[in-house]
């Protein structure tokens, strides 16, 4: 079963069999603007949640992507590599950010619905 | 940040019905970008024609039968010999050549100047020029105006065709005032050709109406703007000059005549002096980041031969024309030579930055 949530620091999950795909929303992309470099982690790497994964690198400044939950990272988006802007353009679906194996499915509880993600922004 | 305490454009209104972002900077809220973004704004003006509300800078208008004088004793300016309408960069400096302001002086008449100086430096450069007009009795106004840059190889033809032919009697760094209460010059700071219109607030909207009308003009925000003079090497006080810095040391002394330096009438000209008899200590250099991930202000320089820290970043960021991070910042001289290889380290991961000469981007200024 697939399930969406989303964070008050504006990412979503999506979580398929333990696999969370985790991206920044539209709402975020919007508010950074134009990115022109995109930092992904290292394949493998073992990270907390609250850590910080991704920095994303606009014309000005640069910001971090906090993971919402705990895990191994298993694959990026290598297309982020070549062009950022696909984060702008796409960032709930082909501007995907990371994948993750999750290590504690507990901490799913703490993260938003759509609704309460809507109500914050 | 203390929104309610930032000062307002006149034209606010405009560029929220244009969608702009808005930001904080040197005490304005000022539009950081409209709905095209900073990228397609930054190459728009490098293609075609961009509209930048710059009301947040100021007019200092000077007027007196010693003007001339005055401004060649408090500034290291050569009044004497500028001609009427034209320009020069110059700067305001303290006793030990310290640059308070960076501005342009245009002369406008036998008696009579203008300068246009920054926004967050406004109020103490004229607050300093007072105390300097003491013995020269000049008028000294700050005006209010609307301030708007048309930037970009097309500005001269959009300024054509919506009837503003004046454009065509300036070169870049003149100007004039084709009209009551309006003072243009061809000048900007993007690195393109392009026109500088400070006009009465009751004369603005119909300009700016007129001006957008024009499919290759689009409004552009801070963020590009910072983009724009960062790609042409051009310093922004707050960052690349400070009062601890000098013209020597940022490498803008083709600013100051030699004769001028020489007969040392301005304030800080001693300073000035000396600093250039006892050789460099730093310089201001470009700085090209290998890769593609920008180095931002204050990141640190290391040489990459012996690992000891040789100076700092002022002005980092990206560069949409030149498609690559674009960086300035202050060296060792020993290490400001051209291709001087340099390390940094941020959060951890090693950057490789290399010593290159500005500008990045070429400029493409209108001499005639």
């Amino acid at each position: 079963m697939t399930k969406t949530y989303y964070t008050a620091d504006h990412e979503w999950v999506t979580i398929t069999n333990n696999v969370a795909t985790v991206g920044i929303t539209d709402y975020a992309q919007n508010q950074l603007g134009d990115l022109v470099f995109v930092e992904l982690p290292e394949i493998g790497r073992k990270v907390e949640k609250g850590e910080t994964v991704v920095v994303v690198e606009s014309v000005k400044a640069a910001s971090d992507v906090y993971t919402p939950l705990s895990g191994e990272i298993i694959e990026v988006n290598n297309h982020l590599e070549s062009d950022s802007s696909l984060v702008n353009q796409s960032a709930e679906s082909d501007g995907w950010l990371w994948k993750m194996r999750l290590s504690d499915a507990n901490e799913c509880s703490e993260l938003l619905s759509l609704a309460s993600y809507k109500e914050l922004i | 940040m203390a929104d309610e305490n930032l000062k307002r454009l006149p034209l606010e209104s405009f560029h929220r019905e244009s969608g702009a972002k808005f930001c904080s900077f040197a005490g304005w809220s000022m539009p950081i970008s409209y709905p095209l973004g900073v990228l397609k704004e930054h190459l728009h003006v490098r293609e075609h024609a961009g509209l930048f509300d710059i009301s947040h800078m100021r007019l200092i208008e000077v007027k007196g039968e010693k003007a001339t004088d005055f401004l060649n004793y408090a500034l290291p300016l050569d009044a004497t010999n500028l001609k009427n309408g034209n320009s020069q960069y110059n700067f305001l400096l303290n006793e030990n050549a310290g640059i308070i302001d960076d501005l342009i002086a245009t002369r406008l008449g036998e008696d009579r100047y203008m300068l246009a100086v920054n926004a967050g430096n406004a109020e103490k450069d004229y607050e300093i020029l007072v105390q300097r007009n003491k013995d020269y009795n000049c008028q000294l106004t700050m005006l209010d105006a609307v301030f708007i840059a048309l930037q970009g190889p097309e500005s001269a033809a959009v300024c054509r065709d919506a009837g503003l032919d004046f454009v065509d009697n300036l070169l870049f760094m003149q100007g004039c005032e084709p009209k009551d209460n309006w003072f243009v010059t061809r000048s900007g700071y993007t690195g393109e050709d392009g026109f500088e219109f400070a006009v009465p607030a009751s004369d603005a909207p119909a300009l700016i109406e007129k001006l957008l009308s024009d499919s290759r003009v689009e409004w552009i925000g801070l963020g590009a703007r910072d983009s724009l003079r960062l790609e042409a090497g051009l310093c922004l006080h707050g960052n690349d000059l400070n009062e601890t810095i000098s013209p020597f040391q940022a490498g803008l002394m083709w600013a100051i005549p030699k004769t001028i330096r020489e007969s040392a009438l301005f304030v800080g000209a001693k300073a000035l002096n000396e600093q250039i008899a006892a050789g460099p200590t730093y310089k201001r250099v470009g700085l090209q980041v290998l890769g593609r991930q920008p180095l931002r202000a204050d990141t640190k320089l290391y040489s990459k031969t012996t690992g000891e820290e040789v100076g700092y970043i002022s002005s980092g960021g990206f560069g949409p024309f030149v498609n690559a991070p674009v960086a300035m910042g202050y060296v060792k001289a020993e290490y400001s030579a051209l291709d001087t290889e340099l390390v940094s380290s941020v959060r951890g991961k090693q950057f490789e930055i290399v010593v290159k000469r500005l500008p990045f981007a070429p400029q493409r200024y209108y001499k005639g």
